[in-house]
């Protein structure tokens, strides 16, 4: 049997302790609507920045279009859904065609986009995607078979939804993880590191871009089917360059390349979203971009700052979890030998400010450096 | 099989009216130990970039191991067996040693990317066997100890090394070096002529190496070419070449 390791299960973890007692409560009938409808939107966003992060941060390209790939998952998905509706009795078997067909057609548009747009790097793809994403909200704006501008009228489901989300939710995690964590994922992070130097060792650079481009856009897809049967009529306003960044946000701040932030910040911001949009009405509605921009300062404030970085160890989630693992097992974890790289921004090593005595005192190496020394020995 | 691990045949490329190296051509043996010297902008990393692809020749052609490589993307040529360090290091830096060595051990690996997601049992297979034979190598250079630090943490020296064993782990048939002792002290300089030559013997490698430091390359290299201006200013044996009075005087002037 293989010793449990618990980064390779933290993301299900974490989103199973999410669904699962709200699922149980939703079987049982005690969920209410708004609850449900929020839980379905926290979901898809996981759906969403999950995937967004492996353009962003595996493969170290910026793409300012993924709600145009949702766009066109949600229209054509929901579109398939309707007419399936007619069809086949059974909702549920409806839901997962539709979101296949929602998920390919995203895939096709992501390899459209993609394939003239790979020779492009940094701000100039950003720029693409982002009028790509615009045009395909465009288009399907002005088809009047997808409801036009009064948007694309879906059938309603029950409070059951989010639980179909977050199993969608869990899959784009296995997904992403699983592929991460191979020879293709290495060949991801290797072009993100160094482009040259990966295609001088063999790494297919085209074929690795467009294959992280087609995933990314085929998840962005899907969530845009559950998207429309959360939220009924599909609304061509709500894919607009606001999501996409609001994506972007939900990634940088759960931090690049990381799975466990992407689904911890997606959580987080959606909840806070939703919260300040019910609870701010009228004259205070205003308010809601004020408080949800400071708190966004400060969450990359605590996520960054050096100077914070005494108070971030002694507060981080990892401490809690080793704290309750602890508690739990009465001693420590064993340092497993894992696949995932150490983090390279150790704040602790930049000094910030040089403290008066420090530098007075004829002992010029700082006291942690002997530490470590003495701790090799 | 053909009688040279390398060969090329006027090999040239010019940029607009620039001529940045013409009229090259090479023949080097297999196990051979040869070197490209020259002074600063003679066109030696250029010939480099020509053999791994990043550049189209203009002009001429070059074959390895009798096979004709014109015209292939760099992933390619890696795969048909040319392997290179770079000048400056261009290590994978945000990522591990050992997956900077199993970047490199990717490209003979037949293991697709459905494979890889549905953790089907090619996967795990290929990933063993990949991960064994990288700690094989790591070990032979040194590194298996920090085997899980980020490239960018590890000293100069290391890096180097790494660099080496990343191009090893591409399985060539020719090694590229470009300036490995640069930034170096003497005694590194003396450890890199060791490492070079246990790299020739214990994977019957062939290397071919761009390098300023004089006492490396006389106490290595077979064979020796030396480029001014982009063209061929001399080449033969390495002691005949460093007599020669044309290379001394595009290095020391008249």
């Amino acid at each position: 049997m293989k010793k449990f390791k618990l980064k390779h299960w933290i993301n299900y973890i974490l989103i199973l302790a999410l669904a699962i007692p709200f699922t149980v409560m939703a079987f049982t009938g005690s969920v209410k609507g708004s609850t449900s409808l929020m839980l379905a939107q926290i979901g898809y966003s996981i759906i969403l920045a999950v995937s967004l992060n492996l353009v962003v941060g595996f493969l170290g390209e910026l793409s300012l279009g993924h709600a145009g790939f949702m766009c066109a998952g949600a229209y054509i998905g929901c579109f398939t859904a309707n007419y399936l509706h007619t069809v086949i009795p059974n909702p549920t078997v409806v839901l997962i065609l539709s979101m296949i067909v929602g998920g390919l057609t995203a895939a096709v548009f992501g390899l459209i986009i993609g394939l003239p747009t790979l020779r492009l790097k940094g701000d100039y793809l950003a720029i693409v995607t982002l009028a790509f994403g615009e045009i395909i909200r465009t288009v399907f704006m002005n088809q009047e078979a997808f409801g036009g501008a009064l948007g694309l009228t879906t059938r309603k489901y029950g409070k059951t939804l989010f639980v179909i989300v977050f199993v969608m939710a869990i899959f784009t995690v296995f997904v992403t993880q699983n592929l991460m964590k191979s020879k293709h994922g290495r060949a991801i992070q290797a072009i993100r590191d160094n482009e040259i130097a990966a295609r001088a060792m063999g790494v297919n650079v085209t074929y690795y871009k467009l294959a992280v481009f087609v995933i990314a856009a085929f998840f962005a897809g899907i969530a845009g089917v559950l998207y429309g049967h959360n939220t009924t009529p599909v609304d061509y306003g709500f894919f607009s360059f606001n999501y996409s960044v609001e994506i972007l946000v939900m990634v940088v701040l759960g931090g690049m390349g990381n799975i466990t932030g992407s689904i911890l910040s997606a959580t987080l911001l959606t909840f806070i979203n939703i919260q300040l949009t019910t609870k701010l009405s009228g004259d205070l509605a205003a308010l809601k971009y004020l408080i949800y921009a400071l708190i966004l300062i400060v969450a990359v404030i605590w996520n960054n700052a050096p100077a914070l970085s005494k108070v971030r160890e002694r507060f981080s989630l990892r401490r809690l979890v080793e704290y309750i693992i602890i508690k739990f097992r009465g001693h420590r974890l064993k340092e497993d030998g894992g696949m995932e790289a150490p983090s390279t921004a150790d704040w602790s090593k930049v000094p910030t400010k040089i403290p008066m005595d420090a530098l007075l005192s004829t002992d010029i190496i700082p006291e942690q450096s002997v530490k470590e020394e003495g701790d090799k020995k | 099989m053909s009688e040279y691990m390398l060969e090329t045949r006027s090999l040239g490329i010019s940029f607009g009216g620039l001529k940045a190296a013409q009229d090259i051509n090479l023949k080097i043996k297999k196990n051979q130990l040869y070197g490209l010297i020259g002074p600063n902008g003679a066109g030696k990393t250029t010939v480099f970039n020509l053999l791994t692809g990043v550049y189209r020749p203009t002009t001429g052609t070059f074959l390895l191991d009798g096979e004709e490589l014109v015209g292939k993307t760099p992933a390619e040529i890696n795969k048909k067996g040319i392997a290179r360090t770079f000048q400056n290091i261009r290590l994978f830096s945000n990522m591990s040693v050992i997956d900077n060595v199993l970047v490199g051990m990717g490209n003979s690996s037949k293991c697709n990317i459905m494979q890889s997601i549905f953790r089907l049992p090619k996967h795990f297979s290929t990933e063993k066997q990949m991960r064994s034979a990288a700690r094989e190598l790591l070990r032979v250079f040194g590194l298996d100890e920090e085997r899980r630090t980020v490239a960018s943490n590890l000293p100069y020296g290391s890096q180097r090394r790494l660099e080496m064993a990343r191009a090893l782990a591409t399985n060539p048939k020719l090694l590229l070096l470009d300036e490995p002792a640069a930034g170096m002290n003497p005694q590194e300089t003396a450890e890199l002529t060791e490492t070079i030559r246990r790299i020739r013997d214990e994977f019957d490698m062939t290397v071919l190496l761009i390098e300023h430091d004089m006492s490396l390359v006389s106490g290595l290299c077979d064979e020796l070419t030396v480029l001014n201006f982009g063209t061929t200013l001399a080449h033969g044996t390495t002691e005949e070449v460093l007599r020669h009075p044309d290379v001394i005087k595009a290095y020391l002037g008249e």
